[in-house]
């Protein structure tokens, strides 16, 4: 473990706050999910949220950029601000917040359409692309962010499908960065891969973080420790420690978190 | 990893502990049988089945490939002009005048210069003669002159349709004996007609009019077809689809994907479910009340058919609808959304696409459905209309008083003359062969624009 924390440098230079979180509640009818959740999340960082099943970790993800909103019975509370602006706001449009906060699911979803679809869709209905040389361009620089050019480049048409496992997986990370999102949120991304795509996927997380900032949810300890700058330690719907990965993993504060990380609770 | 092959030569196997499981526990073999006898009702259930559906299908082929059959009785009609245009001058509305009833003498002096011709002996008059053959006949030589004026004064060679016990007594179905209390025939007529077969001028032979034309009135069931019920039900069947798939599918939208769940949803989702289940007969009186009673559309009309079994299979539309709907991934929709989709987007561009074979099966069952369907047009008067005429264009088709297929084949088995009963028999086939052909394409669209993901 102590390997992989070497592994990605540890610079901590004070960035910009992309997504502040003040006392953020999530109710499921009856079920308080997530209580009193206050996190910062730095620009051109990777953020892991770690912890055990059920902690609420995925919930506050998909508060993010309120995919939450398609469960009816999901409810929101507190403030979530992404640039100084409240996304909770009746304002706000959530399908444009998407669009700026775009996501990475635990199956690799492709649409059962072409992979140049799948990435061109994005552009094309936020009418990224004036002409077709434009989105040829948008395909071709997404796919190559995706690390997944050189392996599809001459099979464009063919169904995304298709591909193996790895490969659909970065294909839709492909997609989300195809509409130039500013946050990239990762609901366990590697959870349905293999340990060589996972490797693949996680590199690829490391390139994304130059652009975007990227929050990661996963169960693997070692790789929140492989690929996070900062990492957030959820339990039972609390935020339980948030800080720098290293101090995290090597001089926990709190006991439940060290418990965690040992292996004694989870 | 240790080799096998050497621990097996070395070591001596241990004994088996609580019996050998070559041998079978009583339990093990009590479960065996169970699941063996459980096969066996499976099987004996299917056989059952596939029995009865040899049955019916037997039942209906040999019970109604006779009505696709008619016997003919071929005669060369001289159209004497002194009968049929005594002014000479063609005048179509003079030629008009000439009633149906005068063209009897034409076939009677035709099948008396036939019979003279061949040498047959009989001691018939030449009405009695002339009685074999249908009373279409006049009808049909009548129409033939109107639409061919030019012709008059010429001798024509006709097919003229038998009546109905004399075809009968071709098929096998009227004998002797039968006709023993039948006044409408009688033993030399059929000798007569045995004669006629001799000399090959009465004949059976395939008769289009059966799929093609009109329903005849209770006299002439030789004469009867199912063509007309068939625009009915045709122009039917537009009505439904045009109204029952868009209102449908937007219905099953809107309730799977976008209304809240909640009490009011509740109540409707279940409402659906009992609507699939509701009597046919009750969406006739419904059709009544509604679109006759109170909109004052035309009765007996294929537009409040239409709309009668709209309502029917809506129900059906929509609970087929919704589980295609229900059975596209989620993960498909939050790939859309994911990316910046509105709800609707991901409707349109994602989910629709895929749930489209399940909604097109769907929508073609309910269609077969629909097709099949006789009690709600009993109480909007399609049932028991006589589909005489064929529909005068498209709006007629539509407004003009028609019957359907089912309605027709209803309509003829209530009928009392024997020979309707075969053409029951014989419309049950055709409508049959619809329903196969709609189920087979239903069948085929999902195997081919089914998408796997």
């Amino acid at each position: 473990m102590m390997n992989d924390m070497t592994r990605v440098e540890r610079t901590v230079d004070s960035k910009d706050i992309k997504i502040a979180a003040n006392k953020v509640q999530v109710y499921y009818g009856d079920t308080h999910a997530i209580k009193d959740v206050d996190v910062q999340i730095e620009d051109k960082t990777v953020t892991a949220f770690i912890g055990p099943s059920g902690c609420g970790k995925s919930t506050f993800l998909r508060c993010l950029n309120r995919m939450n909103d398609t469960i009816d019975i999901c409810r929101v509370e507190g403030d979530i601000l992404l640039d100084g602006e409240d996304i909770y706001d009746k304002r706000v449009d959530p399908v444009q917040l998407r669009a700026k906060v775009g996501m990475v699911f635990q199956k690799p979803n492709p649409f059962p359409k072409s992979i140049y679809d799948n990435v061109a869709y994005g552009p094309r209905i936020h009418g990224l692309a004036k002409n077709k040389a434009e989105l040829d361009e948008i395909v071709e620089k997404s796919l190559r962010r995706g690390a997944i050019w050189d392996e599809v480049k001459d099979r464009l048409d063919a169904p995304g499908t298709g591909l193996s496992g790895g490969q659909q997986q970065r294909l839709c990370i492909a997609r989300a960065v195809a509409t130039e999102p500013e946050v990239l949120l990762m609901d366990e991304p590697c959870s349905a891969l293999d340990p060589i795509a996972t490797a693949q996927v996680e590199e690829l997380i490391d390139e994304l973080r130059s652009r975007y900032s990227v929050v990661i949810v996963t169960h693997s300890m070692q790789q929140a420790a492989r690929v996070s700058q900062k990492t957030a330690f959820f339990h039972l719907g609390n935020l339980v420690e948030f800080g720098e990965t290293g101090q995290i993993f090597t001089n926990p504060e709190d006991p439940r978190t060290e418990s965690y990380i040992t292996g004694r609770i989870g | 990893m240790t080799d096998i092959s050497q621990n097996s030569g070395a070591a001596p196997a241990a004994k088996p502990k609580g019996g050998s499981l070559f041998e079978k526990d009583a339990r093990t073999k009590r479960r065996n049988a169970a699941e063996g006898r459980f096969k066996l009702y499976g099987i004996a259930a299917i056989g059952i089945g596939l029995l009865m559906l040899v049955v019916l299908v037997t039942n209906i082929v040999t019970a109604g490939t006779g009505a696709f059959q008619q016997s003919f009785l071929e005669l060369n009609v001289e159209l004497k002009e002194d009968k049929l245009d005594k002014k000479g001058n063609r005048n179509i509305e003079d030629i008009k005048k000439v009633s149906t009833f005068g063209y009897a003498p034409l076939i009677a002096s035709a099948l008396e210069a036939e019979v003279a011709k061949l040498g047959i002996q009989t001691d018939l008059s030449p009405k009695d003669m002339g009685k074999i053959l249908s009373k279409a006949a006049q009808a049909e030589l009548r129409n033939y002159v109107i639409s061919n004026p030019d012709e008059i004064g010429k001798t024509v060679s006709f097919r003229f349709l038998v009546n109905s016990r004399v075809d009968g007594y071709m098929k096998g179905r009227v004998t002797r004996e039968s006709i023993a209390n039948d006044k409408s025939i009688s033993v030399e007529q059929l000798d007569f007609v045995d004669q006629l077969r001799d000399a090959g001028i009465l004949y059976k032979a395939f008769n289009p009019d059966f799929i093609f034309g009109s329903d005849a009135s209770d006299q002439r069931p030789e004469a009867a077809g199912i063509g007309v019920s068939m625009l009915g039900s045709l122009f039917m069947m537009f009505v439904v689809l045009a109204l029952a798939l868009p209102i449908g599918v937007a219905a099953s939208i809107y309730l799977e994907e976008f209304a809240p769940q909640n009490r009011l949803t509740d109540i409707i989702e279940v409402n659906i479910s009992n609507l699939a289940a509701v009597p046919s007969i009750v969406f006739g009186i419904l059709g009544l009340a509604v679109f006759i009673n109170y909109m004052h559309l035309p009765t007996s009309a294929p537009l409040v058919g239409g709309l009668v079994l709209t309502l029917m299979t809506l129900p059906t539309i929509i609970i087929s609808t919704r589980a295609s709907l229900k059975a596209v991934p989620p993960s498909i929709r939050d790939a859309a959304l994911g990316v910046g989709a509105s709800k609707m987007q991901a409707v349109f561009h994602h989910v629709l696409p895929l749930a489209a074979p399940g909604i097109l099966t769907g929508t073609i069952i309910g269609l077969a459905q629909a097709l099949g369907e006789t009690a709600p047009l009993l109480l909007i008067g399609m049932v028991g209309f006589i589909a005489s005429n064929p529909p005068d264009g498209i709006v007629a088709g539509f407004l003009s008083p028609n019957s359907a297929m089912p309605a027709q084949i209803y309509e003829w088995s209530k009928r009392a003359d024997p020979a309707f009963y075969e053409r029951a028999w014989g419309g049950i086939i055709i409508l049959l062969i619809f329903l196969v052909t709609m189920n087979t394409i239903a069948v085929i669209l999902r195997r081919r624009f089914e998408r796997r993901w």
